[in-house]
């Protein structure tokens, strides 16, 4: 991993984490090319390091911590609207916008 | 390193009088009881007004904590709580300990006054108690992460589990808990474990906690995890697991066990039997109360999104995982592992931080929380069967 910006956590995972904010438009390096961050995207969120299918695991740590409902793009936000828990089902309030000062 | 010697041995590293009001009823004029002096004695207590074994425990426990010098119990007079069994349990510690009926004093007035004169006596009894040296093997921390974030398991939480590695290395007790929180790692867990029964009841516990929150909806997650970037409950328990670092796992304890010796301990929060009392601890300070149930000495409070709670009784230690929260809330963190994140600062540098001021809290030195008077506190109902014999192997 090239980009300073993103964190590999273990060397199987298929998702990277932001070591800080990235803004809309920004694009960030991956292994397989660029892409470019459509919304800002706030630090310890994660993006997809390669494709990942639906109903694939989505694997952090070394370990899964969910599995994909969608199609996801490298590069792409991975998050509740695009994997569900395999255990409890996540809460999240529907206003989660309320932006905290960076 | 100096302690409070009681009489089981173990030592203190504060010195403080708890009072305790034992039904919401009697909150109030405990309150007023502890507002002058909001230094030497710190509001604990229980709401209930049905009775409760663990409540009960909790209480004796909480009590006859090294870091209490004395008690004074505020009964409304007909609440079900046995203020005698709890007031005699402190007894036979060589505690001073006074017990005030509101309705037996004659009400509100009477009883804050003969409580407030109480306090300063315990607190003038107390104020030489012996102090003798005191070793890192012999202090007890626990650990908890609450607001967490995604920065949390990447920065604090595994700061903490470089410290707790050196504590366990040095003879400490640590113990991590919220097995709720641990739901997915049960695997990684269990192979830690020192023993194979006890890999059996570790992810027994977990498969307990499991079935209790499936039965009450909801994961142990918040809104703003979430928003924070975490995004499934196994994702927030493996960043929560790494506050254990890698030690391995000497016990399985519930609240109010005291481990028997160093090692680290998973504290097994998640009532015993069918769902009855609601979601296991309702917020953080539940956890906090649990661990000094069972001795902690302080605790070390990883949060990302920012928590300024302290704890009445025994020191918190809280670590900013998030560097832009540090920068906003620095008054309440004593430590900003968010450096790992845009500082370059490793995992190890700040674990190392954490245990230098572990032993200086233990000396005395005052936490953010402590400075800012956080006394925070909460107890609610639950009830547990007692460990199975594999828990704890010698």
């Amino acid at each position: 991993m090239t980009d300073p910006r993103l964190l590999l956590l273990s060397p199987g995972d298929n998702v990277l984490v932001l070591r800080g904010a990235i803004e809309a438009g920004e694009t960030v390096a991956l292994e397989t090319g660029t892409a470019t961050v459509p919304t800002r995207l706030g630090m310890g969120h994660k993006i997809a390091r390669r494709a990942i299918a639906p109903g694939e695991k989505i694997v952090k740590y070394g370990a899964p911590i969910g599995t994909a409902t969608a199609e996801i793009a490298p590069g792409a936000h991975v998050h509740v609207h695009n994997v569900r828990s395999d255990h409890t089902p996540t809460y999240a309030l529907a206003e989660t916008s309320e932006e905290v000062p960076r | 390193m100096k302690g409070y010697i009681r009489s089981d041995g173990r030592k203190g590293i504060r010195n403080v009088v708890a009072v305790a009001y034992l039904v919401e009823c009697a909150h109030h004029v405990a309150r007023e009881i502890v507002a002058p002096h909001r230094d030497a004695a710190h509001l604990i207590g229980f709401p209930g007004c049905f009775p409760n074994a663990y409540a009960q425990q909790m209480m004796e426990r909480l009590c006859t904590h090294p870091n209490v010098g004395g008690v004074v119990l505020v009964s409304l007079g007909c609440e079900s709580f046995d203020r005698n069994a709890l007031a005699e349990t402190i007894r036979a510690t060589g505690r001073p300990v006074e017990v005030l009926v509101i309705q037996r004093e004659g009400g509100t007035r009477a009883t804050i006054e003969a409580g407030r004169a109480a306090v300063a006596r315990i607190a003038g009894e107390i104020a030489d108690a012996p102090l003798v040296p005191m070793e890192i093997s012999e202090l007890v921390v626990g650990t908890v992460c609450g607001g967490s974030d995604g920065t949390s398991g990447i920065s604090g939480n595994p700061a903490v589990g470089r410290c707790f590695d050196s504590l366990v290395e040095a003879g400490a007790t640590c113990i991590f808990e919220e097995t709720g929180e641990l739901i997915g790692c049960e695997g990684i867990m269990a192979a830690r474990a020192t023993t194979p029964d006890l890999a059996a009841e570790i992810r027994a516990s977990v498969d307990k906690a499991a079935a209790y929150y499936a039965t009450l909806g909801f994961g142990s997650f918040a809104a703003g995890n979430a928003e924070g970037g975490l995004t499934t409950i196994e994702e927030k328990s493996l960043g929560a697991y790494a506050k254990s670092g890698q030690s391995p796992i000497s016990g399985l304890i519930k609240p109010g066990d005291i481990p028997p010796r160093g090692g680290l301990y998973l504290m097994d929060v998640v009532p015993d039997g069918e769902v009855r009392y609601g979601f296991p601890n309702i917020s953080d300070n539940a956890e906090i109360v649990e661990m000094m149930a069972s001795g902690a000495h302080m605790t070390l409070f990883v949060t990302g999104r920012g928590s300024v709670v302290g704890s009445a009784l025994a020191p918190v230690i809280k670590i900013a995982a998030n560097p832009h929260m540090y920068e906003r809330m620095r008054d309440d963190m004593d430590i900003n592992a968010g450096r790992i994140l845009n500082e370059g600062a490793s995992v190890e540098d700040v674990g190392d931080e954490i245990l230098d001021l572990v032993a200086r809290v233990a000396s005395g030195e005052r936490t953010k929380s402590e400075d800012l008077g956080h006394t925070e506190f909460i107890l609610t109902y639950k009830s547990f069967e007692p460990i199975g014999p594999a828990c704890l192997p010698v």
